[in-house]
């Protein structure tokens, strides 16, 4: 296998009391493309929390490219190469759309600009147009181009995105999975979380499922596909 | 009133807002950024009046005791943020201000220490210290121009940096989302370390600006901060666009005021907020 780009053993991590996440083990190569799968409160965004450090797990351990940053902080850790859309896309709404794009827009981790301003431009021409407007005037569809964008330039090697179609015209989501496929296809290892399982399927090249705070499946996309029960049983409604 | 009187008036209260806004922006950017009411906001303004006159005395040079009055604050404002203040960001309210009226008192106490209780004052420096004459009976001292005029250029200064720097950027997206800004690889605890040495910084250097003119006496930040907590609020909380609107419309008031209605003369600043709130509850403009 590739080179990992994220490798975490043995995480267990709480809200307070509540025991969230139950000894998760994963791993990213690569330029490889993950999808995190589970049903509503299973820890998929809890995982990529504690994989970013911002939620610190009680046990276990958090490897970057080989480095352990377990008690590193969060700049640090996304600085070696990982750019984070939350769940909720976390625009700044007192910035201007292209404040938001330029604000950390850099060379990413080795050196490289594959993504500059006049790219992420040409990819989203709805930005283009709105250069100037304040973030929270933008439509969800368009607040979640200007997270990707702006995750873009900083010119990661893994792309992490929760949730990015999460209340989207069913158009607006299909022009958000064509994004992901050219970032794909860019070389990005991408994670992605997202209600479509389908979609996420047929998007990624490994699969893996939370439920309760437990991976219960690791296969390859392929795989999971050819065995409905599995997604049947934890997927299934 | 007199043209001539009248302009006096409104330079006074041009260099008394603009001082004002100096020690406001630096309260409202700790206050609306990093949520933090700072009690002590006032006590570096006081600091800062001792230094230029220590420092003044020690290196006879007005200007080279302003450069390095701020180093000095600068400095203060990064120890202080680091061994207390960061403690206070996920605390309550009711924290900040125990802390930050504790380093009131403290700040008082180390003054009366090191300075004594007396008044001093601080001479204006050489080649500025003579008047432009306005009528025959009249005239208006160079400093206070000079020093409303460094003013102008500070305030244009902070625009710049928050409005078109990336560091200003991070200034404004750090007051909304926090946790978003640390994942876009921003440390935020050292953005939050110079967000506050910088207000720091404002504030002691509003002192030394205005030492020359206002002397130098124990407890004159306390007033400072109670104006410039009208400031930040009339202004809008966070917004330092509002600060400075702010604190010229609280110069303007205060010094006609004093003029045209002596009675209330010390009412001025709180009338004009109230009536600012009643029209405008979150105060003149929303954050920056
Ligand atoms: N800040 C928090 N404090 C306490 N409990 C939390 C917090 N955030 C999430 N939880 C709980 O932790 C569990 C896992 O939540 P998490 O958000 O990781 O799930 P998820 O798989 O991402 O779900 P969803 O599909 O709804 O996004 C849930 O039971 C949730 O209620
Ligand atoms: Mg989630």
């Amino acid at each position: 296998m590739a080179e990992l780009l994220i490798e975490a053993r043995g995480l267990h991590s709480y809200y307070g009391a509540s025991h969230i996440l139950h000894g998760v083990e994963i791993s990213i190569g690569r330029g490889e493309s993950l999808g995190l799968m589970g049903r509503n409160g299973m820890g998929k965004t809890t995982l990529l929390k504690t994989l970013l450090g911002l939620v610190r797990p009680r046990s276990g351990e958090v490897k970057v490219k080989g480095v352990p940053v377990t008690q590193a902080p969060t700049h640090r850790i996304v600085r070696m190469g990982i750019a984070y859309v939350p769940e909720g896309r976390g625009i700044f709404p007192n910035l201007s759309v292209h404040e938001n794009l330029v604000m950390t827009a850099r060379a990413g981790a080795e050196g490289r600009r594959d993504w500059d301003y006049e790219r992420v431009l040409k990819t989203f021409p709805r930005l283009a147009e709105r250069l100037s407007h304040g973030g929270a005037q933008l439509s969800g569809g368009e607040q979640q181009m200007l997270t990707i964008g702006r995750a873009l330039l900083t010119n990661p090697d893994l792309l992490i995105l929760d949730e990015a179609t999460e209340g989207l015209a069913p158009k607006i989501a299909k022009e958000i999975w064509q994004i992901v496929r050219v970032v794909r296809a860019s070389g990005i290892a991408t994670v992605i979380v997202d209600k479509n399982f389908a979609a996420v399927n047929a998007i990624t090249d490994r699969n893996l499922i939370l439920v309760k705070g437990e991976v219960v499946y690791c296969g390859a996309s392929s795989d999971l596909r050819s065995k409905p029960e599995v997604h049947q049983k934890h997927l299934g409604v | 009133m007199d043209p001539a009187i009248f302009l006096i008036q409104l330079l006074n209260s041009l260099q008394y807002g603009l001082l004002l806004f100096l020690v406001a922006s630096g309260l409202t950017l700790i206050f609306g950024i990093m949520g933090i009411i700072n009690l002590a906001h006032g006590s570096f303004y006081m600091i800062g009046a001792y230094l230029a006159f220590s420092l003044t005395a020690a290196v006879g040079n007005f200007w080279l005791a302003l450069f390095l009055g701020v180093l000095l604050s600068v400095a203060l404002g990064l120890a202080l943020e680091w061994l207390l203040i960061q403690r206070l960001y996920h605390r309550d309210h009711l924290y900040q201000v125990l802390l930050t009226y504790g380093l009131i008192l403290i700040f008082e106490e180390a003054r009366s220490l090191i300075w004594g209780d007396d008044v001093h004052g601080v001479q204006v420096p050489e080649f500025l210290n003579f008047s432009i004459p306005l009528t025959e009976t009249l005239s208006y001292q160079v400093y206070r121009v000079v020093m409303s005029g460094i003013c102008l250029l500070l305030a244009a200064a902070m625009y710049f940096l928050i409005q078109r720097t990336r560091l200003g950027m991070m200034i404004r997206a750090g007051a909304t989302n926090r946790e978003m800004v640390q994942a876009l690889g921003i440390n935020i605890g050292l953005l939050y370390r110079l967000v506050f040495a910088l207000g720091i910084a404002l504030a002691a250097f509003a002192g030394m600006l205005g030492s020359p003119i206002s002397s130098v006496y124990p407890g004159m930040g306390n007033q400072v901060l109670i104006v410039s907590f009208v400031v930040v609020v009339i202004g809008g909380i966070g917004s330092v666009r509002g600060a400075l609107v702010a604190a010229l419309l609280i110069g303007i008031a205060d010094t006609f005021g004093k003029v045209l209605v002596p009675q209330i003369a010390g009412m001025t600043a709180y009338l004009l907020m109230a009536a600012v709130l009643l029209w405008r509850p979150e105060g003149l403009f929303k954050r920056a």
